[in-house]
C-alpha cells in the first residue's frame, strides 16, 4: 500500500466478533481487516445482518472486540481502558446514526454544544460560535434554538451531522445516515457529509443499503457473512 | 455550569409528575419530621426547665454511712471471709448543712445553694382540712436555685420575706382549701396549731408539687417542726445543668451525702420524651422512605427511556462517571428542592403550633404547645433525607452507568 501511515485515521486488522449466548452465539465478524485515510469517504455494504453495523460500532470503540486489533490515529486501542476508549470517542470520533438520536430536551444548538462542553477544549463562548457556524454549514442557521421534536427527520439529521462534526474529529462514522430520509434528503444529507468531512481532511466510513448513496463514495467494500468480499 | 449538571436538569424536566411525586414526600417527609423534633423537644425541654426551676439541678439528702464490707483473718485473699452485700448505708437528712454548703460552693459549677426543711403537716381552712408538707426556706437562697418567684401568680414575693408568718401556696392547694391571697389558716403537728397567712400563690404545674408543698420562711418551718438544726436536703442550682451527673458523683464521693442529679431524679420520664422523640422521628422518616422510594421508581423509569440518550452521550465521550453523575445529580436537585421547601414547611407548621392553645397541667403547665427551635433538628431531617435518597439514587444510578452504548445502539437500531 502506497499511503503514509499520518495519512490513515483508522486502521483495524483480524477483526473477530461473536454475539449472542450458547447455541445462539454467532461467529458476525471472521477476520475483517479494513483501513481509512483522511478526506476519503468509504461506504460498507451488504445484506442484513452481514456485520456493516457490528464493525462500525467497534471502529467506533462503542463495542469490544473478541479477537483484532484497532488503531485510531495510530494509537492502538484494542486492549485499553474504558475511560481511553471513551476519551478517544470524544476527541477523536463523530457518529451520525440512522436515528439521529438527538437529546430531544435540548435545542439543535444545545445538542451541537453538547460534545463541545464535554471535550472542555474551547471557552463557552467559542463553543456557541461554532455550533451556530456548523447549523449554518448544515442549513440550519435560522433555527438554533428549536428542540429536537420541532425539527423534521432531515433537520434533526443535519443537527446529527453537525454535532458529529463539532470537536473536528479525524473519523465520521455513519450508521445508515440517510435510512429514514426521503430522497431529497438524503442527497442533501449525504452532499453535506462528504463535503464537510472533505474541506475538514476526515474519513468518514458510512454503511448504507442505498447504492446511489455508496456509488458516489471513494470506496466500496461490500461485506458477506463476516468478511469483505 | 457543568454538562452532567445540564442534562440532569433537562432529564428532570422529562419526568414532572413523578418527580412532583418525590419532591412532595421530600418536602412532607422533612417538614414533619422537624415538627415532630420540634414539639417533642419543646415538651422535653421545657419539662427540663420546669424541675429544675422547682426541685434544682442536684438536691443532697440523706448522709453515707460506710459499714464494713468484708472481714477476713489474714487479709485481703485470706481462706477466712466474711463478705457483706451493701457497704454502706444512709441517714436521713443533713446534719450539719453548713459545713456541707460551704463545700458545695466551692464547686466550680454551682449557682446556688438553699437549705430546704421539709415535714408533714395538717392544713385546717375554713373549709377543709389537708394533709400538705412544710418546706422551710431561706427564700433568698430559695431564689438562686429555683424558678419560685417567676412561678408566682398571684401576690408578693416581697410580702413572703418581709413576713414571719407568710407563706407560699400552690395553686391546686388554694383551690381545694379556697385560699386566697391575704387569707389566713391554720397548720397543726405535733399537737400544736399555728396561723400563717398566704403571701402569694404559685404554679409549677407540676400537681405533686402545687397540691400539696407550702413554703414557709426557715425559721418559722424549724419552730413549727420543732428541728432547730439540720436539713432535710440542700438544693444546688447550677451554672451547666448538663455537667449534673458528673458534679452529682463528685458531690457524693466528696460530701459523704447522697447527692442525686437532676437526670438521675427524673429517670423515667426522660425516658419517656426521649422514646417519644425516637418513635416520632421513625414515624415520620416513612415520609422519607418513600421519597426515597419514589426517587429510585422515577430514575429507573429515566434510566429505561433514556437508554439511548444515555448511549449518545457515551459516544459523545461522557464516561460512565459522567451517566452516573446525571442521575446522580436528578436525584440531589429534588433533594435540595424538597429539602429547602420541607424547612419552610416545618419552620411554618412550627410556628403554627407554637401558636395553638392547649392547656397541660400535671407535670409542667403549659397553655400553648411548646415548641424548641433547634438547627440541629433541621439537619437531622436533611441528613435522613439525604442518607435514604441518595441511596435510593445510586442503584438506577450505576445501572445507567453500566449500560453498553454497543448493545443499546445496536438493538435501538434493529
Amino acid at each position: 500500500m502506497g499511503t503514509s501511515k499520518g495519512q490513515i485515521a483508522l486502521r483495524c486488522a483480524n477483526i473477530h466478533r461473536y454475539l449472542g449466548q450458547g447455541e445462539g452465539r454467532v461467529h458476525v465478524l471472521k477476520g475483517v481487516s479494513f483501513e481509512a485515510q483522511r478526506g476519503q469517504v468509504y461506504a460498507i455494504v451488504g445484506p442484513s445482518g452481514c456485520g456493516k453495523s457490528t464493525l462500525l460500532y467497534l471502529l467506533g470503540l462503542l463495542d469490544r472486540q473478541d479477537d483484532g486489533d484497532i488503531w485510531i490515529n495510530d494509537r492502538l486501542m484494542s486492549n485499553s481502558s474504558d475511560a481511553d476508549r471513551t476519551a478517544a470517542r470524544g476527541e477523536h470520533i463523530g457518529f451520525v446514526f440512522q436515528f439521529h438520536f438527538l437529546m430531544q430536551e435540548f435545542t439543535a444548538l444545545e445538542n451541537v454544544m453538547m460534545p463541545m462542553r464535554k471535550l472542555g477544549r474551547l471557552l463557552p463562548e467559542a463553543m456557541e460560535a461554532r455550533a451556530r457556524h456548523l447549523l449554518g454549514e448544515v442549513g440550519l442557521g435560522e433555527k438554533p434554538h428549536r428542540l429536537g421534536t420541532q425539527l423534521s427527520g432531515g433537520e434533526q439529521q443535519r443537527v446529527a451531522i453537525a454535532r458529529a462534526l463539532a470537536n473536528e474529529p479525524a473519523i465520521i462514522l455513519a450508521d445508515e445516515p440517510t435510512g429514514n430520509l426521503d430522497v431529497k434528503n438524503s442527497t442533501m444529507v449525504f452532499d453535506l457529509l462528504t463535503r464537510l468531512a472533505k474541506e475538514n481532511g476526515q474519513a468518514v466510513i458510512l454503511v448504507t443499503h442505498n447504492p446511489e448513496i455508496a456509488g458516489r463514495c471513494d470506496s466500496v467494500r461490500p461485506m458477506r457473512d463476516g468478511l469483505f468480499v | 455550569m457543568s454538562p452532567n449538571l445540564r442534562i440532569a436538569f433537562r432529564f428532570l424536566t422529562a419526568k414532572k409528575r413523578a418527580m412532583l411525586m418525590s419532591l412532595s414526600c421530600i418536602v412532607l417527609g422533612v417538614g414533619l419530621f422537624v415538627v415532630t423534633q420540634a414539639t417533642t423537644s419543646g415538651f422535653e425541654q421545657f419539662f427540663i426547665r420546669t424541675i429544675l426551676g422547682t426541685n434544682g439541678a442536684i438536691r443532697i439528702e440523706d448522709k453515707i454511712q460506710y459499714t464494713i464490707r468484708s472481714m477476713s483473718a489474714d487479709g485481703y485473699g485470706s481462706d477466712y471471709e466474711i463478705r457483706t452485700k451493701e457497704g454502706r448505708k444512709y441517714i436521713e437528712g443533713i446534719e450539719e448543712p453548713k459545713l456541707v454548703i460551704d463545700a458545695v460552693k466551692r464547686f466550680p459549677n454551682v449557682a446556688g445553694v438553699s437549705e430546704v426543711l421539709h415535714g408533714a403537716v395538717i392544713m385546717r381552712s375554713a373549709f377543709k382540712n389537708e394533709s400538705v408538707r412544710v418546706y422551710g426556706i431561706n427564700i433568698d437562697d430559695h431564689l438562686k436555685v429555683s424558678d419560685i418567684e417567676r412561678q408566682i401568680i398571684r401576690g408578693q414575693i416581697d410580702d413572703f420575706r418581709g413576713t414571719p408568718s407568710g407563706s407560699l401556696v400552690g395553686l391546686e392547694m388554694a383551690r381545694r382549701m379556697q385560699l386566697e391571697v391575704g387569707e389566713s389558716y391554720q397548720l397543726e403537728v405535733g399537737g400544736q396549731l399555728r396561723r400563717y397567712r398566704v403571701s402569694a400563690i404559685y404554679e409549677t404545674g407540676v400537681s405533686d408539687i402545687d397540691r400539696v408543698r407550702v413554703y414557709l420562711n426557715m425559721g418559722e418551718a424549724r419552730s413549727l417542726l420543732r428541728k432547730p438544726t439540720g436539713a432535710s436536703f440542700i438544693q444546688v442550682g447550677l451554672i451547666n445543668k448538663d455537667r449534673a451527673v458528673a458534679d452529682a458523683a463528685h458531690m457524693t464521693e466528696v460530701l459523704h451525702h447522697l447527692s442525686k442529679s437532676w437526670q438521675e431524679r427524673e429517670k423515667t420520664w426522660l425516658e419517656v420524651f426521649r422514646a417519644l422523640r425516637i418513635s416520632s422521628a421513625i414515624t415520620v422518616s416513612v415520609f422519607t422512605l418513600i421519597a426515597g422510594l419514589a426517587m429510585f421508581n422515577t430514575l429507573a423509569m429515566i434510566v429505561m427511556e433514556k437508554t439511548k440518550e444515555i448511549a449518545i452521550l457515551r459516544s459523545m465521550g461522557y464516561t460512565r462517571e459522567d451517566i452516573s453523575r446525571i442521575f446522580l445529580w436528578q436525584a440531589t436537585i429534588v433533594l435540595t428542592i424538597g429539602t429547602v421547601l420541607g424547612w419552610i414547611l416545618g419552620a411554618t407548621i412550627t410556628y403554627a403550633v407554637s401558636k395553638t392553645p392547649i392547656s397541660i397541667r400535671g407535670i409542667f403547665a403549659a397553655d400553648t404547645f411548646i415548641v424548641a427551635w433547634s438547627i440541629w433538628h433541621y439537619v437531622a431531617a436533611t441528613l435522613t433525607a439525604v442518607v435514604m435518597v441518595m441511596l435510593a439514587s445510586l442503584v438506577p444510578a450505576r445501572r445507567a452507568a453500566r449500560l453498553e452504548p454497543g448493545d443499546v445502539i445496536r438493538g435501538t437500531a434493529q
